[in-house]
Formats: C-alpha cells, structure tokens, sequence
C-alpha cells in the first residue's frame, strides 16, 4: 500500500509521459487477449480465482447491458396508481406533497396509549452545570465575585426577551448561539421544513435548561406548523406541535429535530 | 373581598348630569312621511311585469314588496311566490343586488337627492315556494365502510335513501332516518368512484376503478343485469339520461373514462350503443343534457358535445388552458330530480310522469321563453367558462375569472340563478349564471374546497373541503350559516338530499355522516 497518493503527485508536479495515451489506448485494446490467454492457460488456484472473478464481472455486465436495453425502448411509462383510494377528481393529480397526512397518523397513533409518552430519542447524555455554563469574572475582588455563568451551548430565546441590567443578569445567553429556526422532519412523511421555533418544553438534562431555553441533543421543542396545514378535530388550524432535537446544534450548527407524531 | 370601584370622576359625573338634562332627539325614530316612489316591476328578462305603482318609502320593506307585487299579479294568498328584488338605480348603470333594510338611504347614497316620485326599477326574482332550513347538527354518523368514501347520492325519491361508494369495492345503501346500513352491493374489484341514482330512483348506476359499470336496484340491493364492460381504463363518472327522453321502454347512461372515450350503454341489455371517441385523454366529467346532447369535459382541455341518439359530435369547444374539470348543467336539478319535487305528487300514468319530468326540465332551462340549456366547464387554469349553445354557439357567455387556483367543482342553483364554484384557493365563489358576473366569494375554509352542494331551495349552499369539515353557507348574503366540524378527515363528498332536509357526507374516516336540522 502506498503511504501517500505520491503518483498523484508526480503527475501533477511533472506531467506525464508523453506517450501516455497510447499506451493506455494500447493496454486497453490488448485487454481482451490477455483475458483470453488467462482464461485458456492460467491452471490450478490462479485458475479458479481467475474464473470466480471473471463471472462476477460479467454478471455485472450482463445487468448493465439489459439496463441499457430497457431504457432504449419507447412506450408508455406504467401508470402509478395510488395507494390509497382517492375521488376520481383526484386521481391523475401529482400529489401535493402536503404534510396533511400527518393528522390522520396522529389519531391512530394517539389511539394506541403507550406510544403517547414515547419520543425518538428516549435516552441522552446528561450536562453537568460544569459544562453548560462558563464563569465570568466580573469587578476588582475576582474571586469573590464569580456569580455570573455564560451559557456555552445554543439556546432559544423569545421574542419579546431584553436583556436585564448587568447588574442583575445571572446567565448571560449569547446573541451567537441563539436560534429562531429548526428543520423539522417529519417521520413517516421524509418532509423537512424549516419552522419557526416556538418555545423549549423540555430539557431532559435539568429544569434549569428548560428555563433558559438551551437546545440539546434531545430536547423537545415546541414549533410552529400553521404552515404545513394540519387541522384539529374540531376544524380549528393546529399551529403549535412538539419536537425532539436530533443533532448536537453546537456542534452542527444548524437545528435539526423530528416531529413528534 | 370583593374589589371596590373607584368613584366616577368629575368628567364622569358632569357627563352623566348632561345626559339626564337632555332629551334625547328620537326624531328619525319615529315612522313620519317619508314620501313615496314609483316601484316598476319586472321579470328577470327584463319584461314589465305589472302596472307602475306609487309605493311609501316607510313600508318599502323587501317582503311588503313582494306581496304588494303577488297582489298586483292577481295570485290568491295559497299561490303567494316569495320574490326577492334587484333594484336598478335610475338613471345610472348599477344594479343593487342586495335589497337594504333602508332603501331611501341606498338611493340617497348613490346620488339621488330627492328619489321622491322617481320610478325605480325593481327586477323580481321568484323564490322556491318551499323554505331549506340549513342543517346544523350532526345526526348520525354511520360506520361501515372499510376505505375511504369517495362518492355519495341521495336518491331523487326520498331522503332517506343515501348512496355512497368506497374505495373497499363497494358501494353501501344507507337509511338516512334510522341511521343504519340497508344494504352492500359488492361485486366491483375496484374502488367505486361514483355512484348516481336514476332520474326515476328505480336504478342506481356505479363505475369503479375496475374498468367496469355496473347497475343495481336499490329497493332490493341485488344487481341489475351484468356488469358493463368495455371500457379500456378506470371510468371516472356516469349520467343517466333524463327522463323524459327515455325510449324504447329502457333508460340509457353515458360513462366517461380515463380511456378517453364515452360509453352510451342500453341499461336493460347492457349493450353498448355508441362509443363517443374523440377525447385524447381522460374524460373527466360527463353529463346528459334535456335535450338529448351529452356534454364531456376532458383532461385534453375541450369540452365536447355529442348527439346522444346518433353518436356523433355536435361541437368541440377548445377555451380552456388547462385539464376541464367539472362541467355543470343549469339544469341538473330538474333532471336529476325527474319527476319528482317539493309537492311530492307523483303522476299516475307513465305519460304524466314524463310530461312533468318535461316540464321541469324547460321550467329549469328556459331563458327569455326558449328552452336555452346552459352550461359551465370548471378547469385547472383557474377559470370557468359559460356556456350557451342555443343562444351563443361555440362562444362562451362569459368567462368566471376570480379564482387563485384550479377549480375543482361548479354547481348550478336548483333555480338557475347562481354558479357556486369550489376551488383549490380554499373559496367558494358565487356567480350570476345569467351574464357571469362574480358575486361573492364565501371564505372560510383553509384547505382546497373538494366538493359543494345546493339545498333544492337555493338559498344555501354546503361545502365540503380537505380540512375535514363542511359549511352551510347563506347565499344571498354570502355569510356562514354553520361550521359542521366532525369529520376527522378530509371530506371527499357532500350532498344535500332533493327536499333539502339531510346532507349527507363522506371522506377519508370511511365513515357516512349526515347532517340535519
């Protein structure tokens, strides 16, 4: 094994040979004599090991050459028909990749008690105080006064939040790792939305999390859906729905989360 | 404790002294002389239907109207026809719809200083005898089918007979009083995309995703004759002939297809009589017009008119950009209906039966005294276009623009006044269906609108949509008589029974809802 691609190297510092495609025109042209005189004169192992390759390389060209066939051939696709039964008024149509499926999902699951408190990602790490909040130092005597904690993983703050005086302000929440937005998939649908985020539920780690709004790895939030058009029972618009944190957004820096069906 | 009230404030207080000082000035509440105009009644087509009559603004109430014009065209009280007015503002081109509780004050607003002893045109517009009232409760809901239902009829002789088909293969025949299932017709293998009664509700006719029609008899729930096949792909809608056309002792029905052809089927031999081939592509709607013409709508964006006894193509109309829809008759009602309506007087003899069926149909088309049947096509560019082939041939009357989406559904009034137009915009749109004028658009769904339906009195109208409930709507004042949420999914289907006392309702809950008062 080569222990760094210096061929590559090579080539890009010095070019190469001037004749390099013709031998390689060359090489490629005499391919077939050399199978041929292997197949006719290679005995014992090299023999069998020579053959077991040779007939998996042209299963795979007898597959590729059948897909060529198939794709020359004109003539009506076959029509999908879908799955699930539709008035004629909607048959033909292109299905309008609404997350509207969604309602009905969430009533038959909802049916079944157990999955009710059940989440995609039941268990996760837990973050010790030590890790989430960093120690500011503030005034003169800086040993005594070190109240004030940075909060060093993403968080969601609300809209309406100010910031209180200085003086007064425990955990400061950096304007960096604030996060408005989350790409919400839905699972059985495999749609993903960007939705706004509405507020934190839970934090599984501690309540304090919750309070501060901080988004980890498993954290269930909720987000607004108004626009993928679920409605109620009651033929109200459904527009707050919870989801669950999959990645690790301080590392991703991005928020992605599953909705919770 | 209880919070005490902070004492009124000086402001307060002086204000209340001055109330009680002074008398208020009531006026304009008191009924005085408000002088009088010359009311000028005429028909909708413009005929002067009585003598001008000098009329008091104060009792110029819409109903002292109409019983002032019922008296002055010799009815007895029994014969009394409710009358709703348009008033035309004299000497200007704008005609007011809507009749206002103070009409002295509608004149005066649109100019008319002094409207004492001018003559003001009032256009009578006749009202169903009969009164819907607009359902608002849920009366049963009535499980049974395994699929979603995808298609649903009242049958034309009572409204207890509802029909509805499914996407499990079958078509189910419910009893709307009781609220349970009377019979399941099996025998498709496909799902059932519609499902319509015959004008007389002797037969019920369904097609199926299964390339077949069949007909059963709905007073027993056993098969009529064998299923009918020929078509090469899923039929997507049937029409019955109507009524009165019926000949040889046998109805016939026409059944469009994804193929792109329309059957004409002989329902008592189950042979086909024509194949009216032509469309390129899907027929989407069919219908059978009264006088012997089917009209079809297709997703190769025509409309086409066939001759029903011959088999051949009468006119092609190519307006639309898009797929065609849904094509809706002005007189659908009548012939749907056939020979029954609000009196519940069924003739005795075969002949009276068909004489009536006649009669209703020319009451339901007939335009300046011509039999004149008019048509709207619904497409996907948007837009509607109406159609009338006596008067206006292969040019449309009017074009409906308004909509923001594909239109799915149009529907006709019973009485042929008004267009109601379900769209994927999430409205409902009403239109003249004289010239085609928008009149009012009915928001309040926030899903596409799949399907509506008018009550026989054409007063209101319901709508079905995707966001799983259905709304009675008011249509004269365009306003939301009920919000029936219940359904737990999208409604696929809705109709309004023809006496107007049950609506019934299907969707993806697989389960019969029908909604009373």
């Amino acid at each position: 094994m080569p222990q760094n691609e210096y061929i590559e190297r090579h080539t890009k510092l010095y070019g190469k040979r001037l004749d390099h495609e013709e031998r390689t025109r060359k090489k490629a042209a005499r391919e077939g004599h050399k199978q041929s005189e292997n197949a006719q004169n290679l005995r014992g192992l090299r023999a069998k090991l020579y053959a077991k390759e040779r007939h998996a390389q042209k299963i795979q060209m007898r597959k590729a050459i059948k897909q060529h066939e198939e794709r020359n051939v004109k003539g009506a696709a076959d029509e999908k028909e879908p799955t699930n039964p539709v008035p004629a008024y909607l048959l033909d149509r292109a299905n309008p990749t609404s997350a509207k499926a969604l309602s009905s999902q969430i009533k038959n699951k909802r049916a079944e008690k157990a999955a009710r408190f059940s989440v995609p990602i039941p268990k996760v790490k837990g973050i010790s105080e030590e890790e989430l909040f960093k120690v500011v130092k503030t005034g003169k005597k800086v040993a005594k006064k070190a109240w004030k904690r940075v909060v060093t993983k993403p968080t969601f703050v609300g809209p309406d939040f100010t910031r209180r005086p200085v003086k007064y302000e425990r955990f400061i929440r950096p304007m960096g790792l604030r996060y408005k937005k989350a790409n919400v998939t839905h699972p059985t649908l495999n749609v993903t939305v960007q939705l706004p985020i509405l507020g934190v539920k839970k934090n599984p780690s501690n309540p304090l999390y919750t309070q501060l709004g901080v988004l980890t790895k498993g954290t269930i939030i909720e987000v607004n859906v108004s626009d993928l058009g679920i409605v109620t029972a009651s033929g109200k618009i459904a527009w707050g729905r919870y989801a669950q944190i999959t990645n690790n957004p301080e590392n991703d820096g991005c928020l992605n989360a599953v909705l919770l069906v | 404790m209880s919070t005490v009230l902070p004492p009124p404030s000086k402001r307060q207080r002086r204000e209340e002294i001055e109330r009680t000082q002074t008398q208020q000035d009531v006026t304009p509440l008191l009924a005085t002389d408000l002088g009088s105009f010359k009311a000028e009644f005429v028909d909708s087509d413009g005929n002067q239907m009585a003598d001008v009559i000098e009329v008091n603004f104060a009792d110029a109430t819409e109903k002292n109207i109409s019983v002032l014009l019922n008296t002055l065209l010799g009815r007895d009280r029994e014969d009394f026809t409710p009358y709703r007015f348009r008033i035309h503002i004299p000497g200007k081109d704008i005609i007011v719809d809507q009749y206002p509780t103070n009409l002295l004050g509608l004149l005066q607003k649109h100019g008319i200083a002094n409207p004492f002893e001018t003559t003001i045109t009032l256009s009578a517009e006749p009202q169903a005898v009969f009164k819907v009232q607009a359902v608002s409760r849920m009366a049963h809901r009535i499980p049974g089918h395994g699929q979603p239902i995808l298609a649903s009829q009242f049958s034309p002789i009572s409204s207890s007979i509802l029909a509805t088909g499914s996407g499990d293969n079958t078509v189910r025949i419910w009893d709307t009083d009781t609220g349970t299932p009377k019979y399941t017709l099996k025998g498709h293998t496909g799902w059932v995309l519609g499902v319509s009664f015959s004008p007389n509700g002797g037969k019920l006719a369904s097609c199926s995703m299964d390339k077949t029609v069949r007909i059963w008899d709905p007073e027993t729930g056993k098969p009529f004759g064998q299923d009918l096949k020929g078509h090469a792909k899923w039929v997507t809608a049937t029409a019955w002939q109507p009524y009165h056309l019926w000949r040889d002792d046998t109805a016939r029905l026409a059944s469009a297809s994804k193929d792109g052809t329309v059957r004409i089927w002989v329902v008592n031999t189950g042979r086909t009589e024509h194949v009216l081939s032509g469309h390129k592509d899907s027929v989407s709607c069919v219908r059978w017009g009264g006088t012997d013409l089917v009209y079809t709508g297709s997703h190769d964006k025509s409309i086409r008119v066939w001759d029903a006894v011959k088999g051949t193509l009468v006119s092609q109309l190519t307006a639309h950009g898009h797929w065609v829809n849904h094509i809706a008759l002005s007189s659908d009602h009548a012939l749907q209906t056939g020979y029954f309506d609000h009196t519940k007087e069924v003739p005795a003899t075969e002949e009276g039966k068909r004489q009536k069926a006649k009669e209703r149909f020319e009451n339901a088309a007939k335009i300046n005294g011509k039999v004149a049947e008019r048509f709207v096509s619904a497409s996907d560019d948007f837009t509607m276009y109406l159609w009338d082939l006596t008067n206006n041939g292969n040019k449309p009357v009017a074009r409906l623009l308004g909509h923001q989406n594909k239109v799915n559904h149009v529907q006709f009034s019973p009485d042929g006044t008004m267009i109601a137009s379900a769209g994927w915009d999430n409205a409902t749109k009403l239109w003249n269906a004289r010239d085609g004028k928008f009149l009012k658009s009915l928001r309040g769904h926030v899903a596409p609108v799949y399907q509506c339906a008018w009550s026989a009195d054409s007063r209101l109208l319901v709508t079905g949509s995707k966001d799983t409930t259905l709304k009675v709507w008011n249509a004269r004042t365009g306003n939301l008589s009920t919000d029936l949420p219940g359904h737990e999914d999208e409604v696929y289907t809705v109709s309004w029974s023809a006496d107007g006392k049950v609506v019934g309702s299907g969707g993806k809950d697989k389960a019969v809802r029908t909604w009373k008062n």
